[in-house]
């Protein structure tokens, strides 16, 4: 399926790198010449709580914004946002639209037969990714998660390209970055996890690579497809 | 007479060259950064020529305050410091003006609430402080997100009052609305609101005027009041005010002062005109139904817009930008032809569809709403859905969050 506008809901906890992620997706998407934006959702910021970001890319001028009720891609950053509740709905998947794709970062299958026979009723394919095991694998730390999120949408989807998503990571952690205190003691305590910048910028570069070529392979295999494009012209 | 010297074309001690404001806004390069509407505001008062900034914390307001601490720290702002609460920040701000200096504040929901006794002390005092109100939730149930509520207090202050629709409204209006406020006939302060989290939070494709121009500097000299001058009206408020007392004297000077600050108002309508390119902004307007709207939900009527155009149904926009001077003349024009005006708002009482419907003749035309409050985001789908179902049209029910 080819659309205008790819809307993706990326569900996670506090913390995790759900709100840098759209940022990061929006960034690369504009790199690579598209329209984008991005923004968070959150309550009062504090770890392991609920938090949203939603990222747009389309091929016109976006001016939605806000919660994003009826995306096209979700991702679920912790297995918590299903089995304990933490989103925003419940289900969690609550107003995803047809021909859709639900990311799930778990080793292990976390949905009940009656939600997957709701998602496939709604023709929306489901994709499981060891995130955070992959994350620790590559980049040598749990907070890298937000990077293999990232790399499993633009796998699935080819909404961003490598090259931008490279330029993107460079741009976000490359520089000095101001947000609000926590966001500033996050960067701190990813920064201190590695060396030097440089292997910052690399580890979570390769787990975004990794990712992507996981994600990528899935798609192929099971034929979802779902891209940004105009419709029109690929008719 | 003294010589009048320019500062045009001179450097500033960061090495930005005074720029004619008119040159910087209209004609210079910009270049597109992609941005969150946090960082924009930081750009913007890079800039400015701000002598004094002052900050409190509260969302989503704060990461903006933060960031102009990071210009100050880099040499931009005159100077910067932290108030106690948001009602000392607004009486600081007042006393940096008093003492002929260009004041820049941001704040929102509770915090626009906490400082209200100032608002109609600045207007009445001409002082042209440049307020940024990052809309939130003000009332309990507590909520930080978008909510246009607080506007509507703001409304009768004697401010000047504008609503941003998106980053690049508020880069561009930052700066010239310095220019307006600190016209000699106007001279009042300007509340400059967005909808939190919607502008502030959201990284977009912004164009830029140079980082080595900036604007002229304050010239407290143009003035219609006297600097610090605390004997003289409007501000003897100390030793023996005779404005204090209930007599004929008190009632003229209140009469005639008052008038005159929402003159101001009045004599601002030209300048913002100009500077702001009207008002409103139109399209279509002469379709049967048309979407008025002011900030976030102007953006959510084009999607919306969008939505009905693949269905047939044509759809007109009037952008509401400035609500203080409010563009009632332009509202009757632009709404003459319509049958059906929807007003969505992102907040529970509907004051621009009040408002809207105090202007224009067969005010029965107005739908007030959609309606969304405390935060809620108002999905174009809902808007488009609404519509149709006023025009008598099928529309298909929606099952999204809540629902």
């Amino acid at each position: 399926m080819i659309k205008k506008r790819l809307n993706i809901r990326m569900s996670g906890l506090g913390g995790q790198g759900a709100v840098t992620a759209a940022h990061v997706m929006a960034m690369a998407a504009n790199r690579d010449g598209k329209f984008s934006i991005s923004n968070p959702f959150f309550g009062a910021e504090k770890r392991m709580a609920p938090a949203e970001s939603y990222c747009r890319i389309g091929i016109e001028r976006i001016y939605d914004r806000g919660e994003l009720v009826f995306p096209d891609v979700i991702e679920v950053f912790h297995p918590q946002v299903i089995t304990m509740g933490k989103s925003y709905t419940m289900p969690f998947y609550s107003g995803v639209k047809e021909g859709g794709v639900v990311i799930i970062n778990s080793a292990q299958p976390l949905l009940s037969e009656e939600d997957i026979n709701r998602l496939k009723d709604l023709n929306v394919a489901l994709f499981y990714i060891a995130g955070t095991e992959l994350a620790i694998e590559v980049a040598g730390t749990e907070l890298s998660t937000n990077m293999s999120m990232i790399g499993s949408v633009a796998g699935i989807t080819k909404c961003v390209s490598m090259e931008a998503l490279d330029g993107a990571l460079q741009e976000r952690f490359g520089k000095k970055f101001v947000a609000s205190g926590g966001t500033a003691s996050l960067d701190e305590a990813i920064k201190k996890k590695f060396a030097k910048k440089e292997m910052l910028l690399a580890k979570n570069l390769a787990t975004v690579k990794r990712a992507y070529e996981i994600a990528s392979e899935w798609a192929d295999k099971n034929k979802v497809e779902l891209r940004v494009g105009n419709p029109a012209v690929a008719a | 007479m003294a010589e009048i010297k320019s500062h045009i074309g001179t450097q500033n001690k960061k090495g930005q060259t005074y720029t004619d404001a008119w040159k910087m806004m209209h004609e210079a390069p910009r270049s597109p950064s992609f941005y969150t509407g946090s960082e924009v505001i930081k750009e913007a008062l890079r800039r400015a020529s701000c002598d004094v900034m002052i900050a409190y914390p509260i969302t989503p307001q704060s990461e903006a305050a933060a960031l102009i601490g990071e210009l100050f720290a880099e040499g931009y702002i005159g100077d910067y410091f932290r108030g106690e609460s948001e009602f000392a920040v607004m009486s600081q701000c007042a006393g940096a003006a008093f003492g002929g200096a260009r004041v820049f504040t941001t704040t929102a929901g509770p915090g626009t609430m906490r400082a209200m006794e100032n608002f109609p002390m600045w207007a009445g005092a001409r002082l042209p402080i440049q307020m940024i109100v990052t809309c939130r939730g003000i009332n309990s149930p507590l909520s930080i997100q978008p909510d246009t509520i607080e506007i509507s207090y703001l409304l009768n202050t004697g401010m000047l009052v504008w609503h941003a629709e998106t980053a690049q409204d508020f880069f561009d209006w930052i700066l010239k609305g310095f220019m307006v406020s600190e016209e000699p006939e106007v001279h009042l302060p300007l509340a400059l609101c967005c909808d939190g989290f919607f502008v502030t939070h959201t990284k977009d494709v912004v164009n830029l005027t140079p980082a080595d121009m900036c604007l002229p500097p304050y010239d407290p000299y143009r003035s219609p009041v006297p600097c610090m001058d605390m004997e003289c009206p409007p501000v003897r408020m100390m030793r023996d005010p005779f404005i204090m007392k209930s007599n004929y004297i008190s009632y003229a000077t209140h009469a005639s002062w008052q008038q005159e600050i929402w003159a101001a108002v009045e004599r601002s309508r030209k300048h913002t005109i100009k500077w702001i390119n009207g008002l409103i902004d139109t399209e279509n307007t002469d379709a049967e139904v048309v979407i008025v709207a002011s900030g976030t939900a102007v953006s959510q009527g084009r999607e919306a817009i969008r939505l009905l155009e693949d269905e047939g149904v044509r759809c007109g926009l009037v952008k509401v930008k400035s609500l203080r001077p409010w563009p009632g003349e332009e509202i009757r024009e632009a709404t003459k032809n319509a049958k059906h005006i929807f007003v969505p708002e992102f907040n529970v009482t509907g004051w621009l569809a009040k408002e809207i419907k105090a202007t224009i003749p067969n005010s029965e035309r107005v739908h007030a709403g959609p309606h969304v409050c405390g935060g809620m985001t108002m999905p174009p789908e809902i808007i488009a859905s609404e519509i149709k179902t006023a025009l008598g049209l099928r529309s298909e029910s929606l099952a999204g969050r809540g629902s």
